[in-house]
């Protein structure tokens, strides 16, 4: 069944403070060479979906930077390809994205201009790997509206989360966003399978008026009067964008081999644009242990439980230990490292050390010089 | 008619018998190096660093490797509209019911005229798929139009008691070539030629198609240089300072590998303008866990480290094993050494599956029984794709190739010196 896909990349995470006050969430770094969006990109083209738009709104400069070229994740083609969709202004329109259900409605052309019948929504910050091929055939074969895609969140916390109730044959029956009191564990990983025409026209009925998110105006509002079914997805997910905590741990989960090999090891893999940089370089002295590290480091110190990406120099006893080091990064000579997380190009001097608490780990702003 | 002022023809055909089996399967330029590179991208990088957009790769010996790697350009930048990068193949020419394979260097290159023509250059670079060196072309160009040379050739200075290995250059005081001498046995100067030629188009096409009619294995160095020197054509010595190895040989394979791990090395893969680009599967990071030891060593994407890696260099997607100790080797991509291992001074080439408690590069140095003269520095060499059962030691010199057995060693021992070569496969 073809189907077109859409980004949703223009959230506004503040609760990641200063790591995204020049990025959008979806260009975060993740796990040594990935960018966030790469893993919904890489779901998308793996799934057949060869007909993409993202659209973006918040600090969408980074997000550009990293889709400059769409061949990486094989959009390229005469046949669809990779869309980049920003706010604009128009005679009719002058006003940003109001909310989720808007920003698709601004680019409402892209949905009319497509011919295949169904079209599966995304968010651009969400660390997983899914065969959307598979959601859509059970779309169709449940006779569903909508479908969402949802885990089984048993043991977190769930007030962060759309809470789905379902009956048994999984038709949704209530939808709670960020409950107090949750009546089940099944979350909404905010992934939906729709048919084009049936969006088209939801978009027409609510924007006028003044309805715009797809949570609030079309799930929850349409939850009795259109069939809307749950899909369970039982592999790994992690959202980046709850907070600092939430980025460090997914970062850290790539320490896990069953992670690793789910993302690197077993097809299709996560792609991203490639920085054609060297292998990483383990100099004389170098105790590396339990770490990811991105090519074209070089490393001199000690590094623990950590996750290094391209183009980090380590220095001569120095240590790095529980923390995140972005590409570019530089550590001295004799530095310690600890719970940290280094943004981009950051510099530590020699004999400089950054210590922040375990589980609340200090940040450091990109190209901050110690 | 579009125009390039310059395009290149890389040279890419050749076998590289010296590398024994690391060349079984593959052409020399398509042999790996500094664990995820291939040595075809150094000069490829140099192209399109150098501005050099059209380039043709004559393929001959064993291309498939070469065709999948290259592709259509696409991590060169090569991927162009107007040029970018075309593989050139022998093939059977219209009017004949046979083909001719490339005879020599020049003879590939006469072979091609027509499509040279179709990109109607004014210069055009030869260039050969087997040496490792950061050029900038763009500065060799620039010299030759200088001087108006009808050829300007790329040199270095060796020293002179090694120069007979070389294509010496005999030049006037300003560099003018006034003789080319293949390998003399009384070098009178110290240029060697580095294979590497900007030649006038013009000029070029003339004593192509001129010394066809006498050479059918025309050759640049043998025949094209001295006919052109004959007839009095400019050519000047253009002088290389900078890093250029040729690995030709197993020995001179590792030991430019080896050099890549040195705190400073002296070719630097690292500095950003200049990058070295290459065609991957693997962007993944590398990974080392706890216990594992890691140092004075290259790892590429993708690959992991249980056990413990000492002065080496690790291809992408390589796996080491817990308790394995590798040093001083070369692991090839996607290669996987099993649990408590010991492989020492060893090239193990890719997609190879080592055993647990394998031993490999013990014991004397034997030179190699039936390739003595390829095999005799104590390398051990595992060829492509090769399979090694478990609980076998493995002496020093010896080539293993194919999916072996444990009842192909002999009370689970190949003593130094001694090869195996399986799938009816010969060295």
């Amino acid at each position: 069944m073809k189907a077109i896909g859409i980004i949703l990349a223009g959230g506004n995470s503040e609760n990641l403070g200063t790591l995204t006050e020049s990025r959008a969430a979806a260009a975060m770094p993740i796990g040594s060479s990935y960018r966030a969006i790469d893993f919904t990109l890489s779901s998308m083209s793996s799934s057949g979906i060869g007909k993409v738009a993202v659209i973006t709104q918040y600090n969408s400069r980074s997000l550009h930077d990293h889709l400059t070229s769409s061949k990486w994740w094989d959009f390229g083609r005469k046949q669809g390809g990779l869309f980049v969709f920003t706010p604009y202004t128009s005679r009719n329109n002058n006003s940003w994205f109001r909310g989720t259900a808007d920003s698709i409605y601004q680019n409402l052309t892209y949905l009319k201009r497509s011919n295949e019948p169904y079209v599966v929504i995304t968010s651009g910050d969400t660390i997983y790997k899914m065969d959307y091929k598979e959601v859509i055939k059970y779309h169709v074969e449940k006779g569903a509206d909508i479908t969402v895609v949802y885990k089984n969140m048993e043991g977190k916390d769930l007030s962060k989360f759309g809470i789905l109730e379902m009956d048994e044959n999984k038709k949704l029956c209530e939808f709670e966003e960020k409950p107090l009191q949750a009546q089940s564990t099944n979350a909404s990983l905010g992934i939906y399978v729709i048919s084009r025409t049936l969006l088209i026209n939801l978009l027409n009925q609510i924007i006028p008026e003044g309805r715009y998110d797809i949570v609030k105006d079309i799930i929850i509002r349409f939850r009795k009067k259109l069939n809307i079914y749950g899909y369970e997805f039982n592999g790994y997910w992690s959202s980046i964008s709850g907070g600092v905590k939430d980025y460090y741990d997914t970062n850290i989960d790539f320490l896990n081999k069953e992670v690793r090999d789910v993302f690197m090891k077993q097809a299709p893999y996560i792609e991203t644009k490639p920085k054609d940089e060297p292998p990483a370089k383990y100099n004389l002295g170098a105790e590396v242990s339990d770490a990811i590290v991105g090519s074209g480091s070089i490393l001199n110190g000690k590094i623990e439980h950590s996750v290094v990406f391209r183009k980090v120099y380590t220095g001569e006893g120095s240590t790095v230990k529980n923390s995140i080091i972005m590409e570019g990064s530089y550590i001295g000579n004799n530095c310690v490292v600890e719970n940290a997380i280094l943004d981009k190009d950051v510099v530590l001097s020699d004999g400089k050390s950054v210590i922040g608490e375990e589980g609340n780990p200090v940040i450091i702003k990109k190209g901050t010089v110690i | 008619m579009r125009k390039k002022e310059m395009m290149a023809m890389l040279l890419a055909g050749g076998q590289g018998s010296r590398l024994g089996i690391l060349t079984r399967n593959v052409a020399k330029p398509a042999v790996t190096f500094g664990g995820k590179y291939r040595i075809i991208d150094f000069p490829l990088s140099n192209c399109i660093n150098s501005g050099v957009d059209t380039v043709g790769v004559l393929t001959q010996y064993q291309p498939l490797r070469l065709n999948q790697h290259i592709g259509i350009g696409i991590p060169w930048d090569l991927d162009k509209r107007n040029g970018g990068v075309t593989i050139l193949a022998p093939h059977v020419k219209g009017g004949g019911d046979s083909g001719e394979w490339f005879m020599g260097t020049a003879n590939a290159i006469f072979q091609n005229i027509e499509y040279i023509d179709s990109n109607n250059p004014e210069y055009v670079l030869v260039l050969s798929g087997d040496h490792i060196y950061k050029m900038d072309y763009s500065k060799m160009l620039e010299f030759h139009k200088e001087n108006n040379c009808a050829a300007t050739i790329a040199v270095m200075e060796v020293p002179i008691e090694e120069a007979s290995r070389f294509g010496i250059m005999n030049t006037e005081s300003d560099d003018r070539i006034y003789e080319f001498e293949e390998k003399p046995a009384n070098p009178k100067n110290n240029l060697a030629s580095m294979g590497i030629y900007i030649f006038t188009w013009e000029r070029l096409r003339e004593a192509l198609i001129e010394d066809s009619k006498i050479h059918p294995d025309s050759d640049f160095g043998m025949h094209i240089i001295p006919k052109m020197l004959e007839e009095g054509q400019t050519m000047y010595a253009y002088r290389f300072k900078d890093y250029w190895k040729d690995v030709g040989t197993i020995e001179s394979y590792w030991q430019a590998n080896m050099e890549l791990i040195k705190t400073l090395p002296e070719f630097n893969l690292y500095e950003d303008f200049w990058k070295i680009y290459t065609n991957s599967d693997h962007q993944p990071p590398q990974y080392t866990a706890a216990g594992a030891k890691l140092s004075t060593s290259l790892a590429s994407e993708g690959c992991e480290v249980y056990g413990e890696v000492y002065n080496s260099v690790l291809g992408p997607g390589v796996i080491i094993e817990k308790g394995a100790v590798v040093k001083d080797s070369i692991i090839m991509e996607n290669t996987v050494v099993g649990e408590n291992c010991y492989i020492d001074r060893c090239i193990i080439d890719e997609n190879c599956s080592i055993g647990n408690n394998v031993k490999m590069g013990t014991g004397e140095n034997i030179v190699n029984e039936s390739k003595p003269k390829i095999y005799n520095t104590g390398i051990t060499v595992v060829g492509d794709n090769t399979v090694v059962p478990s609980n076998v030691e493995i002496g020093k010199n010896c080539v293993i190739y194919g999916n072996t057995i444990e009842s192909d060693y002999p009370s689970n021992k190949l003593e130094s010196g001694k090869s195996i070569i399986k799938e009816g496969a010969s060295l």
